[in-house]
Parts: C-alpha cells; structure tokens; sequence
C-alpha cells in the first residue's frame, strides 16, 4: 500500500445553483510512496493547482478519494502540510510566529511552541530573522518561512504549490538545494507542482505529467537521491535523457491539440 | 513616523531616514505653521466685518474665557459628551461585531446586509424628530442620535473590510485545521482593522454631526444649544466657542483613532508606507 494514493478524482466546478461550468479533473489516480518527492507538471490549467488543494483538503472532489497511510481524508488534517505558492505569511505576525502558527493550531503551547518554531526556523536558514515582519523579508526568505511552517506540524506529506515559480532563478537553485537536504533530513514525502521542466527533474524521484485533468506519463527519474552536486546531475546522462522525454510529454499535447 | 512604535522596524526606518531625510521639518511644525497662518487671516479679516455677521479668533478666545469663568462652557461640554461617550462607544461595540458577521457569513449578509446599506444610505437625521418624541429632550435621545448616526459607517465598513480580506489568507487557517473562531479573531479581524479603523473615523465625523444636530433640534442643553441660543442673541465670538471646541475635539479624536491603529495595527503602515513625500 502506498503512502499517499490518489484514486480516481474527478472534480468539476459548479456555479451556486448547481451548474457545472468547468471539469477541472478528469479522473487522476496516482500512487506515492513514503519519502518520494513528486514533481506534478503539465500546462497551464491543466489542474495541477486543483489536484493539490483536493489533496490538501481546501477543494472537496466530486468523486474519488484520497488516502493517507491508508486512511482517506477529507477536509484538512496534520497529516498533510502545505506550501502556497506566493508564501502567504499572515503580515501581522512576525517570521517565528508565522512558522509556529500550524503549531499554535495543533495545539502545542508555550514553551514548547517557540522551541520548536525556532528549530524549523533554523532548519530553513532564517534563525537571524525570527523578529522580523513578512513585509521585511525577500521573496526567497518568505518561500522558506512557508516551507518551515508547513515542517513545523511535522505532516506525513508536504504540499507544494510552484513555491519557487515567483523566484529569480540563482534564488530558485539554492533553495532547490535546500529543499534536498531538508527532504535529507526529514524523508517527508513531497509533491511538487511546478511549471520549471529543469525543477522536475532536479528534485523528483518521479515526474507526473498531466494533460488536461487527467495523468498523461509518469516518468521515474533514475538519479538517485544524492544530488547536492547540482552541477553532476545536471550535465548527468540521464538528466538531459529524462528532460527531453518530458518535454515530449508535454509536448505531445500541443501537437494533438493543433 | 510611522514606525516610532515598533520595535522591529525601528533600525531600518532609523537608518532610511539618515540616507533620505537629511534636511526636514517636522510633520507637526509644518501643520503649526499652518494652522498659525490661517488663524492670522481670519483675524485681520474678521476685525474689519460686521461683528454681527463675522468674528475673529482674539474676540472668540475672550469670550471662551469669560464662558469658562461662569461654568457655562465645561456644564454644557459635560452635557454633549457624556450621551457622545455613550453613544459611540455602543456603536463601536455593536458595529464591528455586526460587520464581522456579515462579512463572513451569507445567511447574515443575505438577511441583514439591506437594512446597514440602507441605514448607511438614508439621512438618519430626518429622524431626529421622531427620536424626541421617543426619548425626550435629554441624555437618551442624544445618545441614540449618536449612535444611529455612527453605527452605521462602522458596521459597513467592518462589513466591506471582511469581504476584501484576500481568501488565500483565510485558506491559510483552513489549511491548518484552525476552527472558526481562530479564523475569525486570528485571521479575518486582523486583515480587516485598516477598514475597521477608517469605520470608526467616519463614525466619529457623523457622530459629532449627530450631537449637535440632536442639541439643536432639543435647543436647551449641550455646546449646540450654546451655539443655537448664541446665533438668537447675535452673540456671534460666543456662538464660534462652541463651534471652535467641537471642531478641536473632533480632530483629536480622528488623530486617536490614527494613533490606535498604529498602536494595535503596526504593521499596516509599514506595508501601506503612509508617510508622504
Ligand atoms: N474556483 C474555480 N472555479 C471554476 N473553475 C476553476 C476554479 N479553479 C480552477 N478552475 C478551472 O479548473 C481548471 C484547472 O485549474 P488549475 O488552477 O488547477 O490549473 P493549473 O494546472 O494549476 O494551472 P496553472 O499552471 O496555470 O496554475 C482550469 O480550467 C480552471 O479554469
Ligand atoms: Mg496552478
């Protein structure tokens, strides 16, 4: 059994009174298992960002399920951490408040509350700017502060929504190196959405490729997990082999479609 | 400065200002300056008109000062503000929470959201009649005038501050299981207080119109029925004391309610960066 399976979700959007507009998913199943990191790709409106909010409980899917460790959820859970994509920190609390606010949630109370905002806080490099306010953090310094107040709850699977999209692209890599070693030191289990066919395969075990709400390819990465030396990996046989098969994937489509 | 009361920014403003601001005035020397100008104006003008019809800022210090010696100007502020105090503050109490629910829940919005825009909209004045035929002529019916008048802007714009809270936001709570109350009082009220605060500033303006219209109307106790029975007399320097008094008061009111929001909401002007050029 895996960790995380997607069964068959199909959503459609529907105005008040009932009327479907809009079929967003079409039917995705997919499998992960504990400790990989999925990258969910594929063009604009294709329903990544949908998939990963019915995952995390923020959508209801008209029908399908999903299921963690074996459980089915349904709305939000501890179990599972999100990401969002332009950080949302709440702007009245300061970077440690905002990386403990899951926690604060949860339940955990002071002094525990602070121990263990600070340590995720450490854990994503912003130990020095723990008094500081969202407004006075860059976009990379906020992405980190979201990614340590997801840890923080300490989920079973880590939500991703293109966190990296809003970055500079030298801001972007460090913070792919980052995200490796944190997954080094957590083994959470990931899932990634990103439009960057070069951050699919820099962090994913396996790369989904959707086409219009539905799972068109999944394609393994054969990298293994040590990829601290980005550089080895990128000019790596394998690398350029998978990022052209994804590019085809994705390109498949337009060609279909034309 | 904006950021005089936090601490977090105090270094960053600390330095920006040494960098930027290396010749400046003081906002408030600017508006001293300012104020001290026009009050010059008035008085060369007004010493040449009719003293019938115009006045000028000395004869009306004087006359402050002899209103002040017999008592009459601190009864009659006592008069205006306690149903002002009274009246405000109900409507502070009522009008947020009642704006909070309706922005954030439909049933509300659906049931109620007609009668606040409606409230807001009619000239709630027109009823000041009617009001002393319910209430009477004294504290009561100021104190509901006032609050008619000042619930309103308060509860709609707490209202329109809800709907306007960004819904990733409120997904932020969502996504970490928060409970309703926690989005309500850790989310929504937050992102909502530069509405709430401007609310209550408006409120403040139609709650200085409302006691005075209600003293007029009632003409017997309170600052207004100085200036109505001061304009029947054409004592016009002591029908401007008054005036002069309400008009101070309500600016130093508006600067608190400023102030309080810089004190509960400090992180608002540093993203807005109200300080002007
Ligand atoms: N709340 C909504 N109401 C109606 N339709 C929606 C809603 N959210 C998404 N959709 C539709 O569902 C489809 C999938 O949207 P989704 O946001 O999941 O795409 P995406 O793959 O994340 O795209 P992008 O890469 O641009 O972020 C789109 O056609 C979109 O118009
Ligand atoms: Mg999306």
């Amino acid at each position: 059994m895996a960790h995380l399976e997607v069964q068959n979700i199909v959503k459609t959007f529907s105005t008040r009174s009932g009327v479907a507009f809009a079929r967003a998913l079409d039917g995705v199943s997919f499998d992960v298992e504990k400790g990989e990191i999925i990258a969910l790709i594929g063009p604009s409106g294709c329903g990544k960002t949908t998939c990963l909010r019915i995952i995390m409980g923020l959508e209801t899917a008209s029908s399908g399920q999903v299921r963690v460790a074996g459980r089915a959820v349904s709305g939000c859970g501890y179990d599972r951490g999100m990401v969002f994509q332009h950080a949302e920190l709440l702007p009245w609390r300061n970077t440690l408040s905002n990386v403990g606010y899951g926690l604060e949630m949860k339940g955990v109370r002071e002094p525990e509350l602070s121990k263990a905002s600070s340590h995720y806080l450490e854990l994503v490099g912003l130990g020095h700017a723990a008094r500081r306010r969202p407004h006075q953090l860059s976009g990379g310094m906020k992405q980190r502060a979201g990614i340590a107040r997801a840890l923080a709850i300490d989920p079973e699977v880590l939500l991703m929504d293109e966190p990296f999209g809003a970055l500079d692209s030298q801001t972007r890599e460090t913070l792919h190196g980052e995200l490796l070693s944190i997954h080094g030191k957590t083994g959470k289990t990931i899932i990634i959405v990103t439009h960057d066919l070069d951050e699919a395969v820099m962090l994913a075990d396996r790369v989904i490729v959707m086409q219009k709400g539905a799972v068109s390819e999944i394609v393994p990465i054969e990298i293994g997990r040590d990829r601290q030396d980005m550089r080895a990996v990128r000019t790596s046989a394998e690398y350029s082999k998978k990022r052209t098969l994804i590019w085809e994937a994705l390109h498949d489509h337009e060609t279909q479609a034309a | 400065m904006s950021t005089a009361t936090q601490p977090d920014g105090a270094l960053s403003s600390g330095q920006a200002e040494t960098v930027n601001r290396r010749w400046s005035v003081p906002n408030w020397m600017i508006t001293t300056i300012s104020v001290v100008i026009a009050l010059l104006i008035w008085e060369y003008f007004g010493r040449h008109a009719n003293p019938l019809l115009a006045t000028y800022p000395t004869a009306i210090l004087v006359a402050a000062g002899n209103m002040f010696s017999d008592g009459r100007l601190l009864s009659a502020l006592l008069q205006s503000s306690q149903p002002f105090v009274a009246g405000y503050i109900a409507a502070v109490v009522l009008g947020i929470p009642a704006g909070l629910l309706l922005g954030r829940y439909r049933l509300f919005e659906a049931g109620f959201g007609i009668y606040v825009t409606a409230g807001y909209a009619t000239p709630l004045i027109a009823l000041v009649p009617l009001m002393i035929l319910w209430f009477g002529l004294g504290f009561a019916v100021k104190a509901v005038i006032v609050f008619l008048l000042s619930f309103f802007p308060i509860c709609l714009n707490t209202w329109f501050g809800v709907k306007a809270v960004p819904k990733t936001l409120i997904e932020v709570g969502t996504a970490f299981c928060a409970p309703q109350s926690q989005i309500m009082r850790g989310i929504i009220l937050p992102a909502t207080i530069p509405y709430i605060m401007a609310g209550l500033r408006l409120g403040i303006g139609k709650a200085v119109i409302g006691i005075v219209i209600a003293e007029f109307q009632t003409a017997i106790s309170g600052l207004g029925g100085i200036i109505i029975t001061s304009a029947n007399a054409f004592r016009t320097a002591e029908m401007f004391v008054p005036i002069v008094l309400i008009m101070v008061i309500a600016v130093v009111l508006t600067e608190l309610v400023g102030s309080l929001e810089r004190i509960v909401a400090p992180w608002q002007s540093e993203i807005t960066g109200q300080d002007s050029a």
